[in-house]
């Protein structure tokens, strides 16, 4: 299966107090296309910050990251706004969804960067919400949802302009048990049925248990691979 | 959904927020436009003042009189087209708080030299014809509902005694510039009569208003007035209408100065007041432009997003206030006594000055929270609690 993402030596740190703080130790990592990767291990372990380097949110101190082929440590904010857009879809912990906004207007918001017409918007977000379950919720507001129900609309979101990659910080940990297991269920399908790449930030065990590969992290350092199925 | 509707929605997001900012936009935008007509009404004269009338004057003071006989060699001049002179009367017309112009004038040369009083050719007649007619503007008599035909009784303070006077026309202004409360009357009814009891007052005016060939002379012309009565006993200072004017507005030269300053201090306040609403509203925002950011939106479009809804703000704060000060404007003019603004309207320039003041306050407001929209890292503003 061709090399989704390469992490290449990547080391991070952050200036505190004129304190260099590492936080990745020069981290090697190789995600295939369509697999779907758990990354666990205890607070300050340097998960997050991998996530966030992967989607390009955030940049390394040192070492390569490429994306499908492209360095995107090299590319300029504006650049890999553009990107991120296109090749990447997020899911947060708390979903961060517009409060002002419809289910139907948080996902057609990523599409308003794309040259899709209105009518193309229109037949992708009803495709996104059918996916997730929400056809009926379509003109539902944030906070006339569940917590579960959010999160399969940020879900919607992430994948309404059909990015190669899905990253997700703690999707379920906002969620109780029974939507954490929906939301799960949800990321498997979209693993399996539509190849979807994706990478997950998690404390729970039973939702690094869904993931193809988990992996661990503790203080900065990867430890080895672990094949779940 | 289009970029705009979010900019809207998010503008209002806080409703009763967004309300008192517009609303407190708009008060300071009614204040502002209500200042700035004070300070046009108060350069009304200056602005209504013709290019090609000159004013002449006694070289020592305003105050003073100058001859009658002056008419004529000034006529002479052949770069003079018209001539026409004022006699200020004073008086009291009910009681003292009535303050309106009552000035003696040539009958037969003031509608010639100031078209822009304009009356029926039957009410100018009427006017010439009766030795104590008057005319009166249409405001004078609207306020004191007054009628062609309608006696007005003056009580002379300058020139001591009873004044009777027979409304015989009521002049319209040719625009809104156009003092419409002035009364005229008949320069030669009041020198007969002072002529009789002080006769070493009589046949004097107050100043002449010359109508010449060409505005471009101005200059010129004044000199050669003005050197006509050199050493004479009433030495004359001759200047254009336009400088004439501005030589009473700069006596309240201060009062204007106050009134300019407190207006745009008023735009000051609204800019702060936006820009408190804008800084708040982006700071609770942290975490969503950071996901804007993280969804592929651009500086370019934070920019949109935070000008633009700081912009919707002072557009609606703006139009809610122009809105007011129109009836407001109205309802000063009623009540403050019409002599004291002859013409006071909210003029156009004030509209377009307080309208982009209110885009300018708009893009300034939104520049320290733009800034820090822009400026907040993605992984600090995902990890912002507001």
């Amino acid at each position: 299966m061709p090399t989704a993402i390469s992490v290449e030596n990547v080391y991070k740190s952050y200036m505190r107090d004129k304190l260099e703080v590492p936080v990745l130790n020069n981290v090697s990592l190789t995600i295939q296309e369509g697999e779907f990767i758990a990354l666990m291990g205890p607070s300050g372990s340097g998960k997050t910050t991998l996530l966030n380097i992967i989607a390009g949110i955030d940049r390394p101190t040192r070492g390569r990251v490429l994306v499908q082929g492209t360095d995107i440590a090299t590319l300029s904010e504006a650049t890999l706004a553009k990107w991120r857009s296109r090749h990447v879809g997020f899911i947060f912990q708390f979903y961060n969804l517009i409060p002002v906004l419809t289910a139907y207007e948080n996902v057609e918001l990523p599409l308003m960067l794309t040259p899709l017409n209105k009518a193309q918007r229109k037949d992708q977000v009803e495709r996104a919400l059918a996916m997730v379950g929400l056809a009926d919720r379509m003109k539902h507001y944030p906070k006339q949802l569940s917590g579960g129900q959010e999160q399969r609309v940020a879900i919607a979101r992430a994948i309404a302009s059909d990015p190669d990659i899905l990253v997700a910080d703690e999707p379920t940990g906002d969620l109780d048990k029974r939507s954490a297991d929906d939301i799960m269920t949800l990321l498997e399908r979209l693993n399996q049925e539509l190849g979807k790449t994706i990478v997950m930030v998690t404390h729970d065990p039973a939702a690094a248990e869904r993931a193809g590969t988990v992996r661990h992290l503790e203080k900065g350092d990867l430890l080895p691979e672990e094949k779940m199925r | 959904m289009k970029i705009l509707k979010l900019i809207f929605k998010n503008a209002l997001r806080h409703k009763l927020r967004a309300f008192l900012t517009i609303v407190g936009i708009a008060i300071a935008v009614m204040a502002f436009g209500l200042l700035q007509t004070v300070v046009t009404a108060w350069n009304a004269g200056v602005e209504a003042a013709a290019a090609d009338r000159l004013i002449t004057r006694q070289a020592v003071s305003f105050i003073f009189p100058l001859p009658y006989a002056y008419k004529d060699q000034i006529s002479k001049l052949p770069e003079v087209k018209n001539v026409t002179f004022f006699n200020w009367f004073g008086g009291v017309y009910i009681d003292k708080n009535q303050f309106f112009a009552r000035m003696a004038c040539d009958p037969e040369t003031l509608f010639d030299v100031y078209p822009e009083f304009v009356v029926t050719p039957a009410e100018r007649e009427a006017f010439l014809k009766e030795r104590n007619s008057c005319v009166i503007g249409a405001d004078l008599a609207k306020m004191y509902k007054l009628k062609v035909g309608d006696i007005m009784e003056l009580e002379g303070d300058i020139y001591p005694g009873q004044w009777q006077f027979v409304v015989r026309a009521i002049y319209q202004p040719r625009d809104k510039t156009v003092d419409a409360t002035g009364m005229y009357f008949h320069w030669q009814y009041l020198d007969e009569r002072i002529r009789q009891v002080s006769p070493e007052r009589a046949g004097n005016i107050g100043w002449f208003a010359v109508q010449i060939k060409d505005a471009r002379q101005s200059a010129a012309v004044s000199e050669r007035i003005d050197a006509l009565f050199q050493n004479s006993r009433a030495e004359t200072k001759t200047e254009t209408e336009r400088a004439f004017q501005q030589g009473f507005v700069a006596s309240s030269g201060a009062i204007i100065t106050s009134l300019n300053v407190m207006s745009f201090v008023i735009i000051g306040i609204i800019m702060l007041v936006l820009g408190n609403t804008m800084i708040m509203s982006a700071r609770e925002r942290t975490r969503e432009y950071a996901v804007l950011k993280t969804l592929g939106f651009t500086g370019g479009h934070l920019s949109a997003f935070v000008a633009g809804e700081s912009l919707i703000i002072s557009f609606l704060g703006a139009g809610l206030g122009l809105a007011i000060v129109y009836p407001v404007v109205a309802m000063f003019s009623i009540l403050v006594p019409k002599g004291w603004f002859p013409v006071f309207n909210l003029a156009p320039s004030t509209v377009i000055l307080a309208a982009s003041s209110a885009i300018l306050v708009g893009v300034l407001a939104s520049i320290i929270p733009l800034r820090r929209a822009l400026k907040t890292r993605i992984v600090d503003g995902l990890r912002f609690i507001g």
